[in-house]
């Protein structure tokens, strides 16, 4: 989690800082995944015995958010390539200096 | 019609969205508008038909597929967000009238089926931010609302470039936010299993207060949310976002988007972790209301630094939503009064005010700036003095619903006697004015001399609907103190001190 936050912050180029919001939102993934395991569970399907099973909702949760993820990144991507086409670079500061030049 | 009325509450929230699939590939501009104006009527129907069900039956619970809470999502209706819900439903119609022209002359022509498309999308999702008792349901609604923005407020890139700017950092912004929301529901939930909002109350009981796990949660979540709706520290998405959108855009969201998840906000905080309270009472003292107080002033006197209008009117929004957050940070029912009165009254505020710049934007086809609106007083007299009610109202004079909204806000501070923050909002308010005053001073006061030209109707009359209620409210404020009054003792059942 740390790590993509990191990234984002730090990073000054956009598809790196796209990259990074994946990276921290995949681990939030794994850490709410992880939250369902429950030890000597088995898969959660019907079956003839008894058994303890591994909770499914937070999967199915997490799914849905799998699917906002990408797209959010997807079109965080889109709009880089916006951004491309409009600045010739996806650089933050030769953004920035461009911007100053251009309000002068 | 029996399944209208049985599935009304998800109707409400499917109807714009499925609208919004079919008319995303329109290729001719008019159609999408006529649709969106149909769905939009139908919709407030539907709410007005709710109301009514409200009225009768009291709560109305709404499983979705028939699966029962807590394992399915369900809705919870009463009063309170019914109430929001026609609010929205009516500001939504007036603005989506107002669009049309914006629209036409700010996007190309070819994309207006996917902006309405996508304006669709956003409603829908605002409602189900209101409507939900689910905790992950909201960050579904929460990411489509985003990302719906994020796409509209990018269409101002035909405008200025700089709008794409705006929208990827709103994107990385608001998905952080996002992101932090669902790490606090995976706290939440890891400690108590449930996450539905009336079982979590219920679940939440049961553990002795010391619980680091749902402290961290409910902190994750709280931040999250704050970032969504703007909340100082975290509000630095907000004013670029709103100066570059196209007009209406910032219209609809500067009057909506941010209220519905401050509506939530503040569910979260006297409905669902009441048990905390001794958490919450830290958190609302020492860190909800000092950056109130911050909000109001630094969000103030960058607006009076301002030079483009737009700019001027996001900043302002920063302040005005810190007014929003100091009411709900007093932990007392009269505070939440006048926080749900003033999200109703800096809706109609501050979306008329985003109208009148926006058809200076369309007229001048430039950046609305203070020297290019010289003059203006003049040349569109209507719209103008549409602007000068708003103007007056957000400052809180006497006969207009700012005041109410202020007097409500005194009233609350006095009662918890925080005199201090009183003459701070009572200074913050004689600041205000100032950068009021700049508008009025170059529309009415400045040397060029114009002559008066004939305005665009679909622009004025939504606008002077929005004037005109402005003051109906500054003078009959009954019905909307009312409603406030019914949320706020519906949510107090009172943190103990």
């Amino acid at each position: 989690m740390v790590g993509g936050l990191f990234i984002i912050i730090t990073s000054q180029n956009y598809i790196k800082k796209i990259v990074g919001l994946a990276i921290f939102q995949t681990s939030v993934f794994v850490f709410f995944v992880s939250l369902a395991k429950i030890i000597d569970g088995t898969a959660p399907i019907l079956m003839k015995v008894e058994a303890i099973y591994s909770n499914p909702l937070p999967h199915v949760l997490i799914l849905t958010a799998i699917v906002v993820g990408v797209a959010t990144s997807a079109l965080g991507l889109a709009l880089v390539l916006q951004i491309y086409k409009n600045y010739n670079t996806i650089e933050e500061k030769e953004i920035e200096a461009e911007e100053l030049k251009s309000e002068r | 019609m029996n399944f209208l009325i049985d599935d009304a509450p998800a109707l409400v929230v499917v109807l714009p969205l499925i609208v919004s699939a079919i008319i995303a590939f329109m290729p001719s501009s008019r159609w999408p508008w006529i649709i969106s104006m149909i769905t939009l009527v139908v919709h407030l129907f539907i709410s007005f038909e709710l109301l009514s069900m409200v009225q009768i039956s009291g709560v109305i619970l709404y499983e979705f597929g028939n699966w029962q809470p807590p394992w399915g999502i369900a809705f919870k209706i009463d009063g309170i967000n019914i109430g929001l819900q026609i609010i929205f439903s009516s500001f939504v119609l007036i603005t989506t009238f107002y669009s049309r022209k914006i629209f036409l002359s700010e996007i190309h022509p070819e994309d207006s089926g996917k902006a309405y498309s996508l304006w669709l999308l956003a409603v829908g999702s605002l409602n189900g931010i209101i409507l939900t008792n689910d905790i992950f349901n909201l960050f579904v609604f929460l990411e489509i609302s985003a990302l719906s923005s994020i796409s509209l407020i990018a269409l101002g890139a035909g405008m200025n470039r700089k709008a794409l700017l705006a929208a990827f950092n709103y994107l990385i912004i608001g998905a952080i936010g996002a992101t932090f929301y669902v790490i606090g529901v995976g706290f939440a939930y890891s400690m108590t299993g449930t996450l539905n909002m009336s079982d979590l109350v219920i679940q939440l009981s049961q553990y002795s207060t010391g619980q680091l796990a749902i402290f961290a949660g409910m902190s994750f979540m709280l931040i999250g949310l704050m970032v969504k709706s703007a909340v100082f520290p975290l509000h630095l998405w907000l004013p670029p976002a709103y100066s570059y959108a196209p007009s209406a855009v910032s219209t609809l969201f500067a009057a909506l988007a941010t209220k519905a998840i401050l509506y939530f906000f503040v569910r979260l905080i006297y409905e669902v972790f009441t048990f905390y309270d001794h958490y919450l009472i830290i958190f609302l003292d020492y860190v909800l209301m000092p950056l109130s107080v911050t909000a109001i002033f630094v969000g103030t006197i960058i607006a009076i630094y301002q030079d483009d209008i737009k700019k001027l009117l996001a900043y302002s929004s920063i302040a005005q939503i810190g007014y929003i957050t100091l009411a709900f940070s007093m932990n007392d029912q009269s505070g939440i009064t006048a926080g749900f009165i003033h999200i109703f009254n800096h809706a109609l505020i501050k979306g008329g005010l985003f109208m009148a710049i926006g058809y200076f934007a369309i007229s001048s086809q430039d950046r609305v700036t203070l020297s290019s609106i010289n003059g203006y007083g003049q040349k569109y007299p209507i719209t103008s003095f549409a602007l000068l009610i708003c103007g007056v109202s957000l400052i809180g004079i006497p006969l207009t619903n700012g005041f109410v909204s202020k007097l409500y806000l005194f009233q609350a501070l006095y009662y918890n006697h925080m005199f201090i923050t009183i003459a701070l909002i009572a200074i913050s308010s004689a600041l205000a004015v100032i950068y009021f005053w700049k508008i009025v001073e170059s529309l009415w006061f400045s040397s060029i001399k114009t002559e008066a030209v004939s305005e665009d109707p679909a622009i004025y009359i939504p606008l002077w609907i929005v004037a005109i209620s402005i003051i109906i409210f500054g003078i009959f404020s009954a019905p909307i103190v009312e409603l406030a009054n019914m949320a706020s003792s519906n949510l107090f059942g009172g943190l103990s001190n």
